[in-house]
């Protein structure tokens, strides 16, 4: 897959704009400002925009509880999610959701879910409107690696291979389920060959590589369109951060997260890249850098300033009332 | 006497029932943490709000066993493991997850008993989370007790205070009969005292906090609190109430609650759940058929909006029942008193 200057400016400032958005966080939450538990992506991100760069507004995706990531690579606004993650009234889900129900429907976005293994079903469901559209779209679940023990997500994918629908199972295994380590969660210690023994083609990939996980997400794209039927990627990645703001992270090895942010930096990778076989000069990336900083930065200060719900939103959006 | 939360309440019940009982075990998602992760920290965790610190070191890997995101299978095979003669305790962290591994719960471990013709027992404690209050959004802060409490064959525990909870669990854990143990996440750091020594509390037995003619507040887990906190504020009026926390919503001690209203006529029940189908219409249609006659004023519900959780802190704080919705309901149910 070869891509054109814009399309890499595009990827690159996404991912940037995913590190930016979740290293803000990190700092505002420290100011107590933020409710809940926020789980940031930092980290992941070649993953999402790995993933999403092949997407329209037409496909979907259902994602999980660390799921900023997978609304920024799916083109959620910036501004409406920081509002939402303030628990603005004018957030996306007018701050009744919060940063683990993320959703925004005109972008082919399902929903951040705050059940660990909630979305599979429904992104399969998805893939069925798909098919019966006949329009080429596909529907991705996002899910973690302690997501593939959970029995929804087995029932999903032989579901999907049974109707042969356009899904793709995208396990971002980033080497932990809250304090427990895949190794020691994920008996065969293998994602991809569990969704293999479902009937589906599966691949690993590096998900620190941009260009490794969009091209698994190319091939499982065109399985999906020309052979009707289901796709996973297992995408090997890191978090940067705890499980959620405030983990001690007791877990890790103290130099866990110093080694993986050397070694698996995505912008670090993406950026490497450019400087080896171009065409991005290293200049014209932190021209970028300049832009999404400004960007994140209006987006926190909108949220900020911008008004709380009132009572009366308690019972709207219900069916009933009493 | 020590003064415990309740969090280290349920925990030190734990410590002392898995001391007591060899065939007592406790599994769950991170109930210690750090299983294959690269500290090799053997308790990274001890429960995300650590209600099971300290019992890997000290009864090992064998009784307590951290397991995969698997709902189903915990709650299952906490089921299967107790018809087999062990007697679990498995954590669903959060009650909403009952979602999750409701056939488990509501097929399974709650037919077993009746089913099979009154010959097994499924001595298994579920503890879960719950509660609003922590701006944990709508899947992960819900009061589903009543969703249960509905469910013959099994028994549905809500402990308001360290002490009660520290009892309760004790009381699970050596009951026969499968027991839904919610634990509210705003009471885990509330202190109260708490002896040493292992006792339990009986099922099915009401705790009434507070005396007083003017009518009868019943009123559960966190609700307790904030129904104190009403009738602190209403004391200054010259009301006072009975306060009944009935511990338990099944077994329900119907008697203590029928008693109170046959003296104050008038019942105000506050309950952190939506109000149809809840423990509190459930409460007020006992009352309603069989203490009519004490009956002066219509009674009064106290619950959430029929909505979900929402997020949004100021939101979340209107959605639960506050001492102030608490005392105006009790001043509305005493409007008119002769
Ligand atoms: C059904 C369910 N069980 C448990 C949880 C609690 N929980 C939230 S995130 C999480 C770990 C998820 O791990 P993984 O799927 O690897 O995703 P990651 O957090 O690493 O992104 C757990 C156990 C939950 N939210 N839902
Ligand atoms: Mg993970």
């Amino acid at each position: 897959m070869s891509f054109t200057s814009e399309r890499l400016r595009h990827v690159y400032r996404q991912m940037k704009t995913i590190r930016e958005f979740e290293e803000r966080l990190h700092t505002e939450i420290a100011t107590g400002e933020i409710p809940g538990f926020t789980h940031l992506y930092a980290g992941q991100e070649a993953v999402a925009v790995g993933v999403c760069e092949p997407l329209t507004d037409a496909d979907y995706i259902a994602s999980t509880h660390r799921g900023h990531g997978h609304c920024i690579a799916k083109g959620c606004d910036l501004t409406g999610m920081m509002k939402e993650i303030y628990g603005r009234r004018d957030g996306l889900c007018k701050g009744k959701g919060g940063s683990m129900h993320i959703a925004d429907f005109e972008k082919g976005m399902l929903g951040a879910n705050a059940i660990v293994g909630g979305g599979p079903p429904l992104a399969v469901g998805a893939a069925l409107a798909c098919r019966q559209r006949g329009d080429g779209t596909v529907s991705v679940a996002f899910g973690g690696d302690g997501s593939c023990n959970q029995g929804t997500v087995f029932e999903a994918m032989n579901l999907a291979v049974v109707l042969k629908v356009p899904a793709i199972f995208v396990f971002e295994n980033n080497g932990y389920s809250e304090h427990t380590g895949v190794s020691y969660a994920v008996g065969s210690k293998d994602i991809a060959g569990r969704a293999r023994a479902f009937g589906m083609p599966a691949e690993t990939v590096d998900g620190s590589d941009f260009f490794a996980v969009n091209e698994g997400m190319r091939r499982a794209i065109a399985h999906a369109r020309e052979q009707g039927g289901p796709a996973a990627i297992e995408a090997i990645t890191t978090r940067f951060y705890g499980h959620f703001e405030g983990d001690p992270q007791r877990y890790r090895a103290k130099d866990e997260v110093a080694r993986h942010r050397e070694t698996m930096d995505c912008l670090k990778r993406f950026r490497a890249r450019m400087a080896k076989d171009g065409p991005l000069s290293g200049a014209e990336l932190d021209a970028i850098d300049q832009v999404v900083v400004a960007e994140v930065d209006t987006a926190v200060k909108a949220a900020k300033a911008s008004p709380l719900p009132t009572e009366a939103d308690l019972t709207t959006d219900v069916y009933v009332r009493y | 006497m020590p003064q415990l939360s309740m969090r280290d309440a349920i925990n030190q019940a734990l410590h002392q029932e898995m001391a007591r009982d060899p065939r007592v075990i406790v599994l769950g998602e991170d109930v210690s943490g750090g299983a294959g992760g690269s500290s090799n920290e053997r308790e990274a965790s001890g429960g995300i709000f650590g209600v099971t610190k300290g019992l890997l070191p000290k009864f090992g890997a064998g009784r307590v066993l951290d397991t995969p995101i698997s709902e189903s299978a915990i709650v299952g095979a906490a089921a299967g493991a107790a018809l087999a003669g062990l007697r679990p305790v498995a954590e669903l962290m959060f009650a909403d997850f009952v979602g999750v591994c409701m056939d488990q719960i509501y097929n399974q471990i709650a037919k077993f008993r009746y089913m099979f013709g009154g010959k097994s027992t499924c001595p298994v404690v579920i503890r879960m989370a719950m509660g609003a209050g922590m701006n944990m959004g709508a899947q992960h802060s819900q009061s589903i007790y009543a969703l249960l409490t509905s469910v013959p064959g099994l028994k549905v525990v809500v402990p308001s205070n360290a002490y009660d909870a520290k009892g309760l669990m004790i009381q699970a854990i050596r009951d026969d009969d499968p027991v839904m143990f919610f634990e509210h996440k705003a009471l885990y750091p509330r202190k109260s005292e708490v002896p040493e020594e292992a006792y339990t509390v009986n099922f099915g037995e009401a705790n009434v906090l507070r005396e007083g003619d003017d009518a009868t507040v019943v009123a559960l887990g966190r609700m307790v609190v904030f129904a104190e906190k009403a009738l602190d504020g209403l004391a200054a009026e010259g009301i006072k109430c009975d306060l009944i926390d009935p511990r338990t919503t099944s077994p329900l001690d119907r008697r203590t609650i029928l008693q109170s209203v046959e003296n104050t006529g008038r019942l105000i029940v506050v309950d952190e759940s939506p109000p149809r189908c809840s423990v509190a219409s459930d409460i007020a249609a006992m009352v309603a058929s069989e203490g009519f006659e004490s009956l002066q004023a219509p009674v009064e519900l106290v619950t959430t909006p029929h909505a979900p959780v929402p997020f949004s802190p100021g939101l979340e704080r209107s959605y639960v029942p506050g001492p102030q919705k608490i005392a105006d309901a009790i001043r509305r149910s005493l409007k008119g008193r002769r």
